[in-house]
């Protein structure tokens, strides 16, 4: 931080909007801290659907966020290394989630694996229903957060080229070896960066997921679903678990920055 | 072992053959844009060629079969080090001996061996981005090396490198490739001297010019050598042991003998004289005594060179020392007569068709 300052590049009313745009974004989460009742921040943040619901978000958010890399990862590389019209068709349709409304998203998700969806008679003839399952809430996060994980993870491989692979095959590393020693090494900022995001938002779904899985306590409903759900009937615990939320997403942005410098001190 | 290579990349516009004996240096000699670093892409396997065929030592890398980069045992050395800023020094010595199965001791091992031998290892346990620009080239020159490649490409290894680095890492090529079969890129007549025994020339995507380093570069064939090693190369007919040029002048020399016993030049040979730029006078009248050669010429260009000056005519090409350009009063358009001695003029015979 030596040296820092607000660099407004010679224009000073631009401090003008910019002050503005910040006010817009950390006011609300300061009123929020503000008219919380604290003497009762444990008790409401404590109740069982609360855990619940904390525990489940938890847990689903982890599991999506591990399925985004398993899916997510291979998806990158190939969109890194691929050129042409396929590669942007390609990318358009990965890409997808990020435009759509999450409530369109859960509508999509049922309509292919509801129990009357286009693949849901198939799963229902293994004796297997995914709507309305806490499946189906790793499903809809996976669904909106995979795209933070690939695009992270594209623009690091595409930034960095092939060059380094190619020394490497030179020196006689074989694909599979050059992918795990070198290309995903070097792309690691990138990778980090889109997990903690994909798991961020994995968090926060709420849309795709109550209109997919419902909102079931201790199976779908997710810390968001309760906090909607308590806004009716007890705001003061709503308030509450939301700043529990913002508490992690703000632990998240932290990790990332603490993650990001350690790793790019030791590169040029 | 030889390596043996037709290479043709249609969108590089390059078609050439080459073949390096086994333990030679081949110097690919050319200007930018020449296609030279895209005919090292396909020997060590990271473009496949349009058509051709690359062999070493029998053994089919493309051609028939393709065999990727990372099976031919031919390591590239590129033009920046491109060391891999994630790993340490040693580790990126060891990276290849690594890859090529051995274990991690005995990879560092190599390593060490290796970095001792480019006398750098000092910095083993820093990562690449703490060293200077040569250190990065003497490291680079290393990991290629650790993996004992059959041949090693070098593309323009000192040309990212400051004044100063330059000569160092060219000493250290001089010595790894003196008995290493290897083909080195460049553009600079002196890398393709000191460090190859063959230079063949490359302009517009194909071989101009090609032999042992002394007779190309000293009496280079191809336009593009000439200017290159700042050489005047005139084309013409055998006519009295002299040269006639196209414009109908005669230009008097001695014959350089490629033969041996030497053959004597008929008339009728086609012939390419070779002069020294530094080896021409220039007058505005004709000079007193008698030089054999003495040709009108119009300056057509004046450009620095060193600290001479690059007189450029519509014949020669003379260099001269700034005084005595100022003293002449050259510009472009002066109407001048060049002076040259007939010692000074090598003739060689260059058409087949005698």
């Amino acid at each position: 931080m030596r040296g820092a300052r607000l660099g407004v590049a010679g224009v000073p009313w631009l401090l003008v909007p910019a002050a503005l745009g910040t006010a817009l974004v950390a006011l609300p989460v300061v009123a929020m801290a503000l008219t919380v009742e604290w003497s009762q921040f444990w008790s409401l943040v404590t109740s069982e659907p609360s855990r619940d619901a904390l525990w489940l978000s938890l847990r689903t958010a982890t599991v999506s966020t591990l399925l985004c890399l398993v899916l997510g990862v291979p998806l990158a590389l190939v969109l890194a290394r691929s050129h042409g019209r396929a590669a942007t068709l390609l990318r358009s349709v990965v890409l997808l989630p990020l435009v759509l409304p999450p409530v369109v998203g859960g509508i999509a998700l049922l309509q292919a694996f509801g129990r009357r969806g286009l693949l849901g008679g198939s799963f229902t003839a293994l004796g297997v229903d995914i709507a309305f399952t806490t499946t189906a809430v790793v499903i809809a996060q996976t669904f909106v957060a995979m795209p933070f994980l690939v695009l992270s993870l594209e623009g690091a491989l595409r930034s960095t080229g092939t060059r380094f692979e190619d020394v490497a095959a030179t020196l006689g590393a074989a694909p599979s070896l050059t992918l795990r020693r070198v290309t995903l090494p070097l792309a690691l900022p990138g990778l980090v960066s889109g997990t903690i995001l994909a798991f961020a938002r994995c968090l926060g779904e709420f849309g795709a997921t109550i209109t997919f899985a419902g909102s079931l306590q201790g199976t779908t409903r997710t810390l968001p679903l309760e906090i909607y759900l308590q806004r009716e009937g007890d705001p003061r615990a709503a308030v509450a678990l939301s700043l529990v939320l913002v508490a992690v997403a703000v632990l998240v942005i932290g990790l990332t920055r603490a993650r990001r410098s350690s790793l790019t001190a030791g590169t040029p | 072992m030889t390596l043996d290579a037709t290479v043709r990349l249609d969108d590089r516009a390059v078609d050439v053959s080459l073949s390096v004996a086994d333990g030679e240096t081949l110097a690919l000699l050319g200007p930018n844009g020449a296609g030279k670093s895209s005919v090292l892409a396909a020997l060590a396997g990271l473009v496949r060629p349009d058509a051709g065929h690359v062999t070493l030592d029998g053994r089919v890398l493309a051609g028939d079969t393709w065999v990727p980069a990372h099976d031919r045992d031919i390591a590239l050395l590129a033009q920046d080090a491109r060391l891999f800023p994630h790993l340490s020094v040693l580790d990126n010595v060891a990276f290849g001996p690594r890859a090529r199965g051995a274990g991690r001791r005995g990879a560092r091992a190599t390593g060490e061996r290796w970095l001792a031998e480019v006398g750098i290892t000092a910095y083993a346990h820093r990562r690449p981005h703490e060293l200077s620009g040569g250190q990065q080239q003497r490291v680079a020159v290393a990991r290629a090396l650790a993996t004992e490649p059959r041949v090693l490409l070098v593309d323009e290894p000192l040309s990212a490198l400051d004044v100063e680095a330059a000569p160092d890492v060219r000493d250290l090529l001089r010595r790894v490739l003196a008995d290493r079969t290897a083909v080195v890129v460049t553009h600079d007549v002196v890398d393709a001297a000191l460090l190859a025994d063959r230079v063949a020339v490359m302009e517009h995507g194909r071989v101009v010019d090609e032999g042992p380093a002394a007779r190309v570069l000293g009496r280079p064939r191809s336009d593009f050598g000439a200017r290159f090693a700042g050489l005047n190369l005139v084309r013409g007919v055998a006519e009295s042991g002299a040269l006639r040029m196209p414009d109908g002048r005669l230009l008097h020399g001695l014959a350089e003998e490629r033969e041996d016993p030497p053959v004597p030049i008929h008339d009728g040979a086609r012939l390419t004289a070779v002069v020294a730029p530094t080896a021409v006078g220039v007058h505005l009248t004709h000079p007193h005594g008698s030089p054999r050669n003495a040709l009108t010429a119009t300056v057509t260009d004046l450009e620095p060179h060193g600290h001479l000056v690059r007189v450029r005519t519509d014949t020669l090409t003379a260099d001269i020392t700034p005084g005595a350009a100022a003293e002449l009063g050259l510009r472009r358009g002066s109407a001048v007569v060049l002076s040259v001695k007939a010692t000074e003029v090598h003739l060689h015979v260059t058409g087949t068709d005698l």
